[in-house]
Protein backbone atom coordinates (compact mmCIF):
# COMPACT_ATOMS: atom_id res chain seq x y z
CA UNK A 1 0.00 0.00 0.00
CA UNK A 2 1.54 3.22 -1.09
CA UNK A 3 2.19 5.88 1.15
CA UNK A 4 0.42 9.66 0.47
CA UNK A 5 2.30 13.28 0.56
CA UNK A 6 0.95 15.65 2.65
CA UNK A 7 -0.27 17.34 -0.72
CA UNK A 8 -1.89 14.53 -1.86
CA UNK A 9 -5.53 16.53 -2.01
CA UNK A 10 -4.07 19.51 -3.86
CA UNK A 11 -2.97 16.78 -6.31
CA UNK A 12 -6.39 15.53 -6.53
CA UNK A 13 -7.61 19.10 -6.46
CA UNK A 14 -5.45 20.29 -8.99
CA UNK A 15 -6.64 17.63 -11.07
CA UNK A 16 -3.15 15.34 -11.19
CA UNK A 17 -2.39 12.05 -12.61
CA UNK A 18 -1.71 10.07 -9.41
CA UNK A 19 0.79 7.14 -10.19
CA UNK A 20 2.84 5.23 -7.73
CA UNK A 21 6.41 6.15 -7.29
CA UNK A 22 9.07 4.96 -4.42
CA UNK A 23 5.70 3.68 -2.31
CA UNK A 24 4.15 7.33 -2.73
CA UNK A 25 0.49 8.43 -4.88
CA UNK A 26 2.01 11.20 -6.90
CA UNK A 27 0.91 12.83 -10.07
CA UNK A 28 3.27 11.91 -13.06
CA UNK A 29 1.61 15.26 -14.75
CA UNK A 30 -1.12 17.58 -14.27
CA UNK A 31 -2.56 18.57 -17.45
CA UNK A 32 0.24 17.98 -19.67
CA UNK A 33 4.29 17.35 -19.24
CA UNK A 34 5.20 19.19 -22.14
CA UNK A 35 3.74 22.17 -20.86
CA UNK A 36 4.82 21.61 -17.43
CA UNK A 37 8.47 21.17 -18.78
CA UNK A 38 7.98 24.47 -20.47
CA UNK A 39 6.52 26.50 -17.95
CA UNK A 40 9.88 25.49 -15.53
CA UNK A 41 12.33 26.30 -18.70
CA UNK A 42 10.35 29.75 -19.51
CA UNK A 43 8.65 30.78 -16.19
CA UNK A 44 8.45 28.94 -13.25
CA UNK A 45 6.83 25.29 -11.98
CA UNK A 46 5.95 24.01 -8.94
CA UNK A 47 6.39 20.58 -7.52
CA UNK A 48 5.89 18.43 -4.38
CA UNK A 49 8.93 16.57 -3.93
CA UNK A 50 7.84 15.34 -0.60
CA UNK A 51 8.74 11.54 -0.61
CA UNK A 52 12.45 12.66 -0.69
CA UNK A 53 14.04 11.61 2.52
CA UNK A 54 15.22 13.79 5.19
CA UNK A 55 18.05 12.69 7.36
CA UNK A 56 19.57 14.24 10.39
CA UNK A 57 23.25 13.52 11.25
CA UNK A 58 23.83 15.08 14.91
CA UNK A 59 26.99 14.81 17.24
CA UNK A 60 30.88 15.78 18.17
CA UNK A 61 32.08 13.08 15.33
CA UNK A 62 29.04 13.80 12.62
CA UNK A 63 31.87 15.42 10.48
CA UNK A 64 33.94 12.57 10.99
CA UNK A 65 31.59 10.16 10.12
CA UNK A 66 29.87 11.46 6.61
CA UNK A 67 33.76 11.95 5.82
CA UNK A 68 33.90 7.65 6.69
CA UNK A 69 30.57 7.32 4.63
CA UNK A 70 30.48 9.80 2.00
CA UNK A 71 32.99 10.41 -1.02
CA UNK A 72 32.82 13.47 -1.44
CA UNK A 73 35.31 16.40 1.12
CA UNK A 74 33.29 18.48 3.95
CA UNK A 75 35.98 19.92 5.72
CA UNK A 76 35.65 23.42 3.64
CA UNK A 77 32.15 23.43 3.71
CA UNK A 78 30.60 26.43 5.96
CA UNK A 79 27.18 26.54 8.05
CA UNK A 80 24.42 27.15 5.06
CA UNK A 81 26.14 25.69 2.38
CA UNK A 82 24.78 22.53 0.66
CA UNK A 83 26.90 19.73 -0.96
CA UNK A 84 26.42 16.95 -3.75
CA UNK A 85 27.84 13.28 -2.66
CA UNK A 86 27.60 9.63 -2.82
CA UNK A 87 27.27 6.72 -0.30
CA UNK A 88 29.60 3.94 -1.40
CA UNK A 89 29.31 0.25 -0.59
CA UNK A 90 32.74 -1.40 -0.18
CA UNK A 91 33.25 -2.65 -3.80
CA UNK A 92 33.05 1.22 -4.91
CA UNK A 93 29.38 0.97 -5.80
CA UNK A 94 26.69 3.51 -5.31
CA UNK A 95 24.33 3.33 -2.37
CA UNK A 96 22.90 6.40 -3.15
CA UNK A 97 23.58 9.83 -4.64
CA UNK A 98 22.36 12.63 -1.50
CA UNK A 99 22.99 16.83 -0.95
CA UNK A 100 24.43 17.12 2.37
CA UNK A 101 22.69 20.72 4.11
CA UNK A 102 25.79 21.60 7.00
CA UNK A 103 23.24 23.29 9.21
CA UNK A 104 26.42 23.69 11.79
CA UNK A 105 29.40 21.97 12.66
CA UNK A 106 27.29 18.87 14.39
CA UNK A 107 24.53 18.98 12.37
CA UNK A 108 24.09 17.85 8.91
CA UNK A 109 20.70 17.21 6.95
CA UNK A 110 21.33 14.53 4.17
CA UNK A 111 18.74 15.03 1.67
CA UNK A 112 18.59 11.18 -0.04
CA UNK A 113 15.86 9.60 -2.57
CA UNK A 114 12.84 7.73 -1.42
CA UNK A 115 13.46 4.93 -2.94
CA UNK A 116 16.60 4.79 -1.29
CA UNK A 117 15.61 5.83 2.32
CA UNK A 118 15.13 2.85 4.67
CA UNK A 119 18.51 1.16 2.87
CA UNK A 120 20.40 4.88 3.41
CA UNK A 121 19.00 5.03 6.94
CA UNK A 122 19.89 1.62 8.08
CA UNK A 123 23.96 1.92 6.29
CA UNK A 124 24.65 4.74 8.04
CA UNK A 125 23.24 3.84 11.38
CA UNK A 126 25.91 0.63 11.18
CA UNK A 127 28.13 2.93 10.15
CA UNK A 128 28.08 5.56 12.39
CA UNK A 129 31.48 6.65 14.19
CA UNK A 130 31.23 7.92 17.98
CA UNK A 131 29.51 10.80 19.39
CA UNK A 132 26.46 10.94 16.20
CA UNK A 133 23.10 9.82 15.89
CA UNK A 134 20.55 9.62 12.93
CA UNK A 135 17.06 10.21 12.88
CA UNK A 136 14.91 9.83 10.13
CA UNK A 137 12.91 13.14 10.08
CA UNK A 138 11.27 11.79 6.41
CA UNK A 139 7.83 12.14 8.14
CA UNK A 140 8.13 15.33 9.57
CA UNK A 141 9.11 16.74 6.36
CA UNK A 142 7.16 18.26 2.83
CA UNK A 143 9.63 19.12 0.38
CA UNK A 144 8.52 21.75 -2.65
CA UNK A 145 10.21 22.83 -5.65
CA UNK A 146 9.67 25.94 -6.74
CA UNK A 147 11.98 26.37 -9.99
CA UNK A 148 12.48 28.45 -12.81
CA UNK A 149 13.74 31.91 -14.07
CA UNK A 150 11.06 33.38 -12.37
CA UNK A 151 11.50 31.75 -9.09
CA UNK A 152 12.64 34.50 -7.14
CA UNK A 153 10.27 37.27 -8.06
CA UNK A 154 7.53 34.68 -6.81
CA UNK A 155 9.55 34.03 -3.67
CA UNK A 156 10.16 37.82 -3.27
CA UNK A 157 6.33 38.38 -2.54
CA UNK A 158 6.61 36.63 0.34
CA UNK A 159 10.12 35.99 1.46
CA UNK A 160 12.39 38.64 3.04
CA UNK A 161 14.86 39.35 0.85
CA UNK A 162 17.84 38.67 3.28
CA UNK A 163 16.53 35.02 3.71
CA UNK A 164 16.46 34.64 -0.22
CA UNK A 165 19.63 32.56 -0.40
CA UNK A 166 22.05 34.35 -3.06
CA UNK A 167 24.53 31.64 -4.15
CA UNK A 168 23.81 28.01 -5.63
CA UNK A 169 23.86 25.41 -3.06
CA UNK A 170 23.43 27.56 -0.47
CA UNK A 171 20.53 28.13 1.78
CA UNK A 172 18.68 29.54 4.99
CA UNK A 173 17.78 27.41 7.81
CA UNK A 174 14.67 29.46 9.62
CA UNK A 175 13.21 31.58 6.60
CA UNK A 176 9.81 32.58 6.85
CA UNK A 177 7.68 32.41 3.51
CA UNK A 178 4.96 33.72 4.49
CA UNK A 179 4.36 32.76 8.06
CA UNK A 180 5.86 29.04 7.29
CA UNK A 181 8.96 28.46 8.78
CA UNK A 182 10.67 26.59 5.95
CA UNK A 183 14.63 25.66 5.06
CA UNK A 184 15.00 27.32 1.94
CA UNK A 185 17.79 26.35 -0.58
CA UNK A 186 19.06 27.20 -3.67
CA UNK A 187 18.82 24.48 -5.14
CA UNK A 188 17.26 21.87 -8.09
CA UNK A 189 16.70 19.06 -9.96
CA UNK A 190 16.09 20.60 -13.44
CA UNK A 191 18.41 22.49 -14.38
CA UNK A 192 16.65 25.46 -14.00
CA UNK A 193 17.28 28.35 -11.58
CA UNK A 194 15.05 27.52 -8.52
CA UNK A 195 14.72 26.39 -4.84
CA UNK A 196 13.69 23.72 -2.71
CA UNK A 197 11.69 24.08 0.26
CA UNK A 198 11.43 21.83 3.52
CA UNK A 199 8.74 22.35 5.85
CA UNK A 200 6.60 20.83 8.62
CA UNK A 201 4.54 18.62 6.84
CA UNK A 202 1.16 19.97 8.54
CA UNK A 203 2.03 23.83 6.96
CA UNK A 204 2.80 21.86 3.60
CA UNK A 205 -0.65 22.22 1.96
CA UNK A 206 -0.99 26.30 3.33
CA UNK A 207 2.53 26.65 1.06
CA UNK A 208 1.53 25.30 -1.60
CA UNK A 209 -1.66 27.37 -1.61
CA UNK A 210 0.73 30.28 -1.00
CA UNK A 211 3.52 29.37 -3.82
CA UNK A 212 0.62 29.01 -6.51
CA UNK A 213 -0.74 31.88 -5.58
CA UNK A 214 1.62 34.14 -5.68
CA UNK A 215 3.16 32.30 -8.89
CA UNK A 216 -0.13 33.22 -11.00
CA UNK A 217 0.43 36.42 -12.25
CA UNK A 218 4.12 34.91 -13.46
CA UNK A 219 2.27 31.98 -15.31
CA UNK A 220 3.47 28.99 -12.93
CA UNK A 221 2.25 25.98 -13.26
CA UNK A 222 2.09 22.78 -10.64
CA UNK A 223 4.50 20.16 -11.87
CA UNK A 224 4.57 16.35 -11.76
CA UNK A 225 7.39 13.27 -11.47
CA UNK A 226 6.85 13.28 -15.91
CA UNK A 227 8.34 17.00 -16.02
CA UNK A 228 10.67 16.32 -13.27
CA UNK A 229 12.35 13.57 -15.07
CA UNK A 230 12.41 14.88 -18.79
CA UNK A 231 13.92 18.35 -16.97
CA UNK A 232 16.49 16.62 -14.98
CA UNK A 233 17.39 14.75 -18.32
CA UNK A 234 17.55 17.18 -20.48
CA UNK A 235 20.02 18.88 -17.67
CA UNK A 236 22.17 15.79 -18.01
CA UNK A 237 21.38 15.17 -14.47
CA UNK A 238 22.30 11.77 -13.44
CA UNK A 239 18.87 9.49 -11.76
CA UNK A 240 19.46 6.88 -9.19
CA UNK A 241 19.24 3.41 -10.82
CA UNK A 242 19.35 4.84 -13.89
CA UNK A 243 22.65 6.39 -14.04
CA UNK A 244 23.87 5.22 -11.39
CA UNK A 245 23.20 1.85 -9.03
CA UNK A 246 24.48 -0.29 -6.32
CA UNK A 247 27.49 -1.75 -8.83
CA UNK A 248 28.17 0.85 -11.14
CA UNK A 249 31.25 3.03 -9.92
CA UNK A 250 31.02 6.51 -9.90
CA UNK A 251 34.06 6.70 -11.94
CA UNK A 252 31.75 4.72 -14.94
CA UNK A 253 29.35 7.34 -14.77
CA UNK A 254 30.67 10.60 -14.59
CA UNK A 255 30.34 11.18 -11.22
CA UNK A 256 34.03 11.34 -10.73
CA UNK A 257 33.77 15.09 -9.00
CA UNK A 258 32.07 13.86 -6.25
CA UNK A 259 34.97 11.34 -5.65
CA UNK A 260 38.09 12.60 -3.19
CA UNK A 261 40.28 9.77 -3.28
CA UNK A 262 43.24 12.27 -2.26
CA UNK A 263 40.70 13.81 0.61
CA UNK A 264 42.84 12.30 4.08
CA UNK A 265 40.08 10.63 5.96
CA UNK A 266 39.41 6.96 4.47
CA UNK A 267 36.15 6.24 3.54
CA UNK A 268 34.18 3.08 2.51
CA UNK A 269 34.47 2.05 -1.30
CA UNK A 270 38.06 4.62 -1.96
CA UNK A 271 40.08 0.95 -1.53
CA UNK A 272 38.00 -0.96 -4.28
CA UNK A 273 38.22 2.53 -6.40
CA UNK A 274 41.58 2.57 -6.31
CA UNK A 275 42.15 -1.05 -7.20
CA UNK A 276 39.59 -0.73 -10.23
CA UNK A 277 41.80 1.69 -12.02
CA UNK A 278 41.03 3.88 -14.98
CA UNK A 279 37.85 3.04 -16.07
CA UNK A 280 37.13 1.45 -19.64
CA UNK A 281 33.41 2.95 -19.38
CA UNK A 282 32.02 6.07 -19.02
CA UNK A 283 28.40 8.32 -19.49
CA UNK A 284 27.78 10.07 -22.42
CA UNK A 285 25.11 12.27 -24.18
CA UNK A 286 23.35 11.11 -27.27
CA UNK A 287 21.40 13.19 -29.59
CA UNK A 288 19.20 10.53 -31.77
CA UNK A 289 20.19 11.66 -35.31
CA UNK A 290 17.46 8.61 -37.18
CA UNK A 291 13.93 8.95 -36.52
CA UNK A 292 12.53 7.29 -33.17
CA UNK A 293 13.23 8.04 -29.40
CA UNK A 294 15.49 5.56 -27.93
CA UNK A 295 14.67 5.48 -23.81
CA UNK A 296 16.56 3.39 -21.23
CA UNK A 297 18.26 -0.01 -21.56
CA UNK A 298 18.85 0.14 -25.02
CA UNK A 299 21.66 -1.52 -26.47
CA UNK A 300 24.19 0.60 -28.45
CA UNK A 301 26.75 -1.13 -31.42
CA UNK A 302 28.87 -0.13 -33.73
CA UNK A 303 29.26 -2.56 -36.07
CA UNK A 304 28.63 -6.13 -34.60
CA UNK A 305 30.30 -4.68 -31.55
CA UNK A 306 27.74 -3.97 -28.72
CA UNK A 307 29.15 -0.71 -26.90
CA UNK A 308 27.40 0.28 -24.32
CA UNK A 309 23.70 0.77 -23.41
CA UNK A 310 21.65 3.86 -22.73
CA UNK A 311 20.53 4.34 -19.16
CA UNK A 312 17.61 7.10 -19.68
CA UNK A 313 15.86 9.02 -22.76
CA UNK A 314 12.92 10.37 -24.04
CA UNK A 315 11.49 12.93 -26.15
CA UNK A 316 13.05 16.60 -24.60
CA UNK A 317 10.45 19.10 -24.75
CA UNK A 318 12.47 22.19 -24.90
CA UNK A 319 15.44 20.96 -27.23
CA UNK A 320 12.12 18.80 -29.08
CA UNK A 321 14.26 16.34 -30.35
CA UNK A 322 15.03 12.88 -28.60
CA UNK A 323 18.00 12.54 -26.17
CA UNK A 324 19.87 10.01 -24.11
CA UNK A 325 22.24 9.38 -21.53
CA UNK A 326 24.26 6.31 -21.68
CA UNK A 327 27.16 4.38 -20.20
CA UNK A 328 29.98 3.43 -23.32
CA UNK A 329 33.05 2.01 -23.78
CA UNK A 330 35.42 5.20 -23.42
CA UNK A 331 37.27 4.68 -26.65
CA UNK A 332 33.59 5.37 -28.24
CA UNK A 333 32.87 8.35 -25.85
CA UNK A 334 34.57 11.17 -27.87
CA UNK A 335 31.90 14.09 -29.44
CA UNK A 336 30.30 13.50 -33.18
CA UNK A 337 31.12 9.59 -32.77
CA UNK A 338 28.06 7.90 -34.18
CA UNK A 339 26.44 4.31 -32.65
CA UNK A 340 23.37 2.46 -33.39
CA UNK A 341 21.00 2.10 -30.38
CA UNK A 342 18.66 -1.22 -31.00
CA UNK A 343 15.00 0.14 -29.82
CA UNK A 344 12.34 -3.29 -30.04
CA UNK A 345 14.23 -4.70 -33.27
CA UNK A 346 15.03 -1.72 -34.79
CA UNK A 347 18.26 0.22 -35.40
CA UNK A 348 18.19 4.10 -34.68
CA UNK A 349 21.75 6.07 -35.57
CA UNK A 350 22.83 8.19 -32.49
CA UNK A 351 25.24 10.36 -31.91
CA UNK A 352 27.75 11.19 -28.99
CA UNK A 353 26.84 15.24 -28.12
CA UNK A 354 28.30 17.26 -24.75
CA UNK A 355 26.30 16.75 -21.63
CA UNK A 356 24.31 18.85 -20.21
CA UNK A 357 22.12 19.19 -23.36
CA UNK A 358 20.79 22.26 -21.98
CA UNK A 359 22.08 25.04 -19.53
CA UNK A 360 20.36 27.54 -18.14
CA UNK B 1 -16.89 11.36 -24.26
CA UNK B 2 -15.81 12.00 -27.68
CA UNK B 3 -17.19 9.40 -29.80
CA UNK B 4 -18.06 9.79 -33.36
CA UNK B 5 -21.29 7.81 -34.48
CA UNK B 6 -19.44 6.66 -38.12
CA UNK B 7 -16.72 4.85 -36.61
CA UNK B 8 -16.29 1.35 -35.04
CA UNK B 9 -14.15 0.88 -32.61
CA UNK B 10 -11.71 -2.28 -31.02
CA UNK B 11 -10.55 -2.93 -27.50
CA UNK B 12 -7.11 -1.66 -28.06
CA UNK B 13 -8.54 1.72 -28.78
CA UNK B 14 -8.06 2.16 -32.59
CA UNK B 15 -11.08 3.44 -34.44
CA UNK B 16 -11.93 2.57 -37.82
CA UNK B 17 -14.03 4.34 -40.48
CA UNK B 18 -15.22 2.29 -43.58
CA UNK B 19 -14.80 4.54 -46.68
CA UNK B 20 -15.78 1.78 -49.32
CA UNK B 21 -16.83 -2.05 -48.07
CA UNK B 22 -13.00 -2.92 -48.09
CA UNK B 23 -11.47 0.21 -47.28
CA UNK B 24 -11.04 2.40 -44.00
CA UNK B 25 -9.38 4.73 -42.14
CA UNK B 26 -7.59 4.10 -39.10
CA UNK B 27 -6.59 6.04 -36.12
CA UNK B 28 -6.91 5.85 -32.31
CA UNK B 29 -9.52 6.87 -30.04
CA UNK B 30 -9.98 9.92 -27.80
CA UNK B 31 -9.14 8.16 -25.06
CA UNK B 32 -6.52 6.36 -26.00
CA UNK B 33 -4.91 9.69 -26.79
CA UNK B 34 -5.77 10.83 -23.62
CA UNK B 35 -4.43 7.95 -21.84
CA UNK B 36 -1.03 8.41 -23.40
CA UNK B 37 -0.57 12.01 -22.85
CA UNK B 38 0.97 14.53 -25.44
CA UNK B 39 2.36 12.56 -28.65
CA UNK B 40 5.39 13.17 -29.67
CA UNK B 41 7.00 10.32 -32.09
CA UNK B 42 4.93 8.45 -34.32
CA UNK B 43 5.66 5.27 -36.19
CA UNK B 44 3.79 4.56 -39.12
CA UNK B 45 3.96 1.30 -41.77
CA UNK B 46 4.71 2.36 -45.71
CA UNK B 47 2.30 2.60 -48.57
CA UNK B 48 2.22 -0.92 -49.90
CA UNK B 49 2.53 -2.57 -46.47
CA UNK B 50 0.49 -5.61 -45.63
CA UNK B 51 -1.50 -5.15 -42.48
CA UNK B 52 -2.87 -8.08 -40.27
CA UNK B 53 -5.75 -7.77 -37.77
CA UNK B 54 -5.23 -7.86 -34.30
CA UNK B 55 -1.03 -7.36 -34.64
CA UNK B 56 0.75 -3.80 -35.20
CA UNK B 57 0.78 -2.18 -37.19
CA UNK B 58 3.12 0.70 -35.73
CA UNK B 59 3.54 3.07 -32.66
CA UNK B 60 3.07 5.89 -30.95
CA UNK B 61 4.85 7.53 -28.31
CA UNK B 62 4.39 10.13 -25.63
CA UNK B 63 7.47 11.07 -23.48
CA UNK B 64 7.06 8.40 -21.05
CA UNK B 65 5.95 5.79 -22.96
CA UNK B 66 5.90 4.07 -26.38
CA UNK B 67 2.63 2.29 -27.28
CA UNK B 68 1.79 -0.30 -30.28
CA UNK B 69 -0.81 0.66 -32.83
CA UNK B 70 -2.59 -2.79 -33.66
CA UNK B 71 -4.55 -2.91 -37.02
CA UNK B 72 -8.22 -3.80 -36.87
CA UNK B 73 -8.00 -5.06 -40.30
CA UNK B 74 -6.12 -7.24 -42.92
CA UNK B 75 -5.42 -5.71 -45.84
CA UNK B 76 -3.01 -3.22 -47.82
CA UNK B 77 -1.69 0.42 -46.69
CA UNK B 78 -2.84 2.68 -49.62
CA UNK B 79 -2.26 5.79 -47.64
CA UNK B 80 -0.01 6.93 -45.07
CA UNK B 81 -1.07 10.27 -42.93
CA UNK B 82 2.59 11.67 -43.51
CA UNK B 83 1.81 14.68 -41.63
CA UNK B 84 1.95 13.60 -37.91
CA UNK B 85 5.16 12.58 -39.10
CA UNK B 86 5.68 16.09 -38.22
CA UNK B 87 2.90 16.62 -36.22
CA UNK B 88 1.70 14.24 -33.83
CA UNK B 89 0.15 16.56 -31.34
CA UNK B 90 -2.75 16.48 -34.50
CA UNK B 91 -4.03 13.34 -32.69
CA UNK B 92 -3.84 14.67 -29.17
CA UNK B 93 -5.84 18.06 -30.78
CA UNK B 94 -8.19 15.63 -33.08
CA UNK B 95 -8.01 12.66 -32.76
CA UNK B 96 -10.96 11.35 -35.01
CA UNK B 97 -9.53 13.91 -37.39
CA UNK B 98 -5.84 12.94 -37.42
CA UNK B 99 -6.08 9.18 -39.25
CA UNK B 100 -2.97 7.37 -39.51
CA UNK B 101 -3.48 5.36 -42.46
CA UNK B 102 -5.79 3.95 -44.86
CA UNK B 103 -6.13 -0.01 -45.57
CA UNK B 104 -7.77 -0.69 -48.89
CA UNK B 105 -8.30 -4.73 -50.08
CA UNK B 106 -9.76 -5.65 -47.07
CA UNK B 107 -9.73 -9.69 -46.42
CA UNK B 108 -10.26 -10.14 -42.68
CA UNK B 109 -11.12 -7.62 -39.55
CA UNK B 110 -11.12 -7.61 -35.48
CA UNK B 111 -14.36 -7.84 -33.48
CA UNK B 112 -15.93 -4.38 -33.53
CA UNK B 113 -17.39 -2.38 -30.81
CA UNK B 114 -20.02 0.01 -31.62
CA UNK B 115 -19.15 3.97 -30.21
CA UNK B 116 -22.02 2.88 -27.50
CA UNK B 117 -20.38 -0.30 -26.73
CA UNK B 118 -17.04 1.18 -26.85
CA UNK B 119 -17.84 3.60 -24.23
CA UNK B 120 -18.87 1.64 -21.75
CA UNK B 121 -15.49 -0.29 -22.86
CA UNK B 122 -14.05 2.56 -21.86
CA UNK B 123 -15.88 3.39 -18.22
CA UNK B 124 -15.07 -0.39 -16.72
CA UNK B 125 -11.07 -0.10 -17.90
CA UNK B 126 -11.18 3.27 -15.41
Amino acid sequence: MEKTTPLFQMHEQEGGKIVPFAGYLLPVQYKDILEEHMAVRERAGLFDVSHMGELLLTGHDALDTLHYLCSNRFHDMQDGRVRYTLLLNPQGGVIDDLLVYRLSAERYLLVVNASNREKDAAWIKEHLLGNTQLEDCSDHFAQLALQGPKAKEILEKLVKAEEIPAKYYTFTEEALVGDIPCLLSRTGYTGSFGYELYCPSDDAKKLWKLLREAGEEFGLLPCGLGARDTLRLEAGMPLYGHEMDDEVSPMETGLGFAVKLDKEEDFIGKKALMERGEPTVTRVGLKVVGRGIVREECPLFVGQEEVGKTTSGTFLPYLKGAYAMARVNRSYAELGTKLMASVRGRMIEVEVVPLPFYQA
Amino acid sequence: MNLPKSMVFTKSHEWVKFLSEDTALIGLSDYAQDQMGSLVFVNLPMVGDEVIAGEPLGDVESVKAVSDVYSPVTGTVSRVNEELLDAPESINQDPYAAWLVEVSDISDRDDFLSATEYEEFCLKEE
